[in-house]
């Protein structure tokens, strides 16, 4: 695009490095030494330090359990998420406009409070569906369950936002073709417009599961930190943190901090793939 | 209805499709709404029922309750020096990415999204750790070194980056530094650079510019962005609870603050400041929704 083109200046003058310095000094300060503290931190009594820290069983236990989550969370959404995308782009029925505002929710409200709406519908003393809770004895909150549900709901929007963008900007004119060639519903889907959108599809992968497996205010209040049954990674290193077990809450957040980098890593590749993603 | 949907309507679409696609559209539309109601809806509307089951008073003393109180006016203030502090360096991120190349360019500009990516309680636990009492950064202000000395002379004995109000600040602001940058960098990209060239061969200097062409243009995308930076800063749990210490009456944030309520099973109150603070984040991000419609082409309808 025209408007898009490269007009970064070569030559750079005294107040140009002084705004340079300003700002990297800025992101420095505030994100650049912060993360590279975090393997500091994790390898700085040596790598047997570092492997004690981690190869405990309520690390492992933390570390299947988050991954769970993640493994449900992230492909319901997605396969919710292209349909909920594909309805907004190719369809008019009642509630579209609504449908989309309720999407980008998640990404509003707190953690906290997202915690504190499953408590209140799922918590067997006080909330809304108690009765039938106590009932049928289902364990939800202070369970595997409520972080899971949690989960797939703080990841919710990730998806449908990136797809839905990419199947507007991709048009009808391919499907209809291939219908009028004779193809079905599925052979349109998975052969015309699934390879269409596939980076698109990846990049909301990409950051749904980023976005789970780092999740923590919200499954701190539903998980109950039982250690060995409901703690996940994110609640694991908390504990080691205020335990001052400072080499393992280190250890386990240097797994979530080389994730972090990879996700950033992924992003910038995905993006020289398909340069109609942004940010 | 936009245009760009206008186009993509063809009036051969449903001709062409007949009844069996008709059937397998109302089903995945069924399905997608039972998936949102059950995942969305009803979690929302579980707020508004615990709150209807609470007589009128009982709610309105647990949203004015002092310690909630003192709670909502920290984190709106911390909340608004944080973007603040993300407007002003964000504008400076944005600027230098755009405009100039230099070493290590490409580095910076993917950092930037790392708050998206590394998850709170790691944040936070490096920060205390750089900017904690004791900490590698941190230290510097500890009594015994000679600014925590000259500190200590000054009548300020115990300045901490942490466990105090500036560590809300520090939060905040680590938490939401991409918004400022991602949003203005395409409104600086956008400004066309003839106008700039001309701008300066009429004589306009640097500062001129930035007063006359660069800041008009970027002003809107600036607004979008302090008003995101608002909401997400209110919200923010995991980097704050871990950085503020949580005394109350002094560094208990609201989220914090819902958060013990929830741990005591105080549910009621817990819920009667979650709707406060759910109705300013919605409210902020209506403010940014109106700044920058525009931006959003498939939100136009």
């Amino acid at each position: 695009m025209n408007v898009n083109r490269i007009r970064a200046q070569k030559t750079i003058s005294a107040w140009g490095w002084l705004w340079i310095g300003l700002g990297l000094g800025f992101l420095g300060l505030v994100v650049g030494l912060p993360v590279i503290n975090i393997f500091y931190q994790a390898f700085n009594k040596g790598l047997l330090a570092y492997w004690q820290g981690i190869n405990t069983p309520q690390a492992w236990h933390a570390i299947g359990l988050t991954l769970t989550a993640v493994m449900i969370a992230v492909p319901l959404n997605t396969v919710f998420g292209i349909s909920a995308a594909w309805m907004i782009a190719r369809q008019q029925f009642w509630g579209r406009k609504l449908l989309l505002q309720l999407i980008d929710l998640p990404l509003t409200i707190s953690p906290i409070i997202v915690g504190l709406m499953f408590v209140l519908l799922y918590s067997p003393l006080g909330s809304l569906f108690e009765y039938w809770v106590n009932q049928w004895n289902l364990k939800i909150i202070f369970a595997w369950p409520g972080l899971v549900l949690v989960t797939v709901f703080v990841t919710l929007p990730f998806v449908v936002r990136e797809v839905l963008p990419a199947l507007q900007d991709l048009g009808r004119e391919q499907e209809e073709s291939a219908k009028t060639l004779g193809a079905n519903g599925w052979q349109v889907f998975w052969q015309v417009v699934l390879p269409n959108i596939r980076w698109a599809v990846l990049y909301g992968v990409l950051l749904s599961t980023a976005r789970a497996l780092g999740e923590f205010g919200a499954v701190s209040v539903v998980s109950g930190k039982i250690i060995g049954e409901t703690n996940t990674l994110t609640l694991h290193i908390e504990r080691m943190y205020l335990e001052y077990e400072t080499i393992a809450a280190f250890a386990g957040a240097s797994l979530l901090g080389l994730v972090a980098l990879l996700t950033l890593i992924c992003q910038e590749l995905l993006r020289r793939y398909d340069n109609r993603i942004a940010s | 209805m936009s245009p760009l949907f206008q186009a993509n309507q063809s009036r051969l679409y449903p001709w062409l499709l007949g009844w069996q696609w008709h059937l397998n559209q109302r089903v995945t539309q069924a399905l997608v709404w039972v998936y949102f109601l059950f995942i969305l809806v009803l979690p929302l509307s579980s707020l508004f029922w615990k709150a209807s089951q609470e007589p009128l008073t009982d709610l309105w003393t647990a949203i004015a309750a002092p310690a909630a109180w003192d709670a909502y006016k920290l984190t709106l203030t911390t909340a608004l020096i944080a973007a603040s502090i993300n407007t002003v360096f964000g504008l400076i991120l944005a600027w230098i990415l755009t405009r100039y190349t230099f070493p290590g360019k490409r580095i910076a500009d993917a950092l930037i999204d790392l708050p998206f990516a590394l998850p709170g309680v790691v944040a936070g636990i490096t920060l205390v750790a750089l900017y904690g009492p004791g900490g590698i950064i941190g230290q510097i202000f500890d009594p015994g070194n000679p600014l925590g000395n000259l500190l200590e002379q000054l009548g300020l004995p115990e300045v901490s980056l942490t466990t105090s109000v500036i560590g809300v600040v520090l939060a905040q602001v680590y938490v939401t530094l991409p918004f400022v940058v991602r949003i203005v960098q395409p409104a600086l990209l956008a400004i066309e650079p003839e106008v700039e060239e001309v701008a300066m061969t009429l004589g306009a200097r640097p500062r001129q510019l930035f007063w006359r062409i660069i800041l008009p243009q970027s002003l809107n995308s600036l607004l979008t962005g302090f008003t995101l930076v608002l909401a997400r800063a209110i919200g923010e749990y995991g980097v704050v609870v871990i950085l503020s210490g949580n005394i109350p009456y002094q560094t208990l944030v609201s989220t914090v603050y819902i958060y013990q309520r929830i741990e005591e099973f105080q549910l009621s109150q817990a819920t009667a400041v979650a709707i406060v603070l759910l109705i300013m984040s919605v409210l902020l991000l209506g403010v940014a929704n109106a700044c920058q419609g525009w931006s959003r082409p498939w939100d136009a309808e």
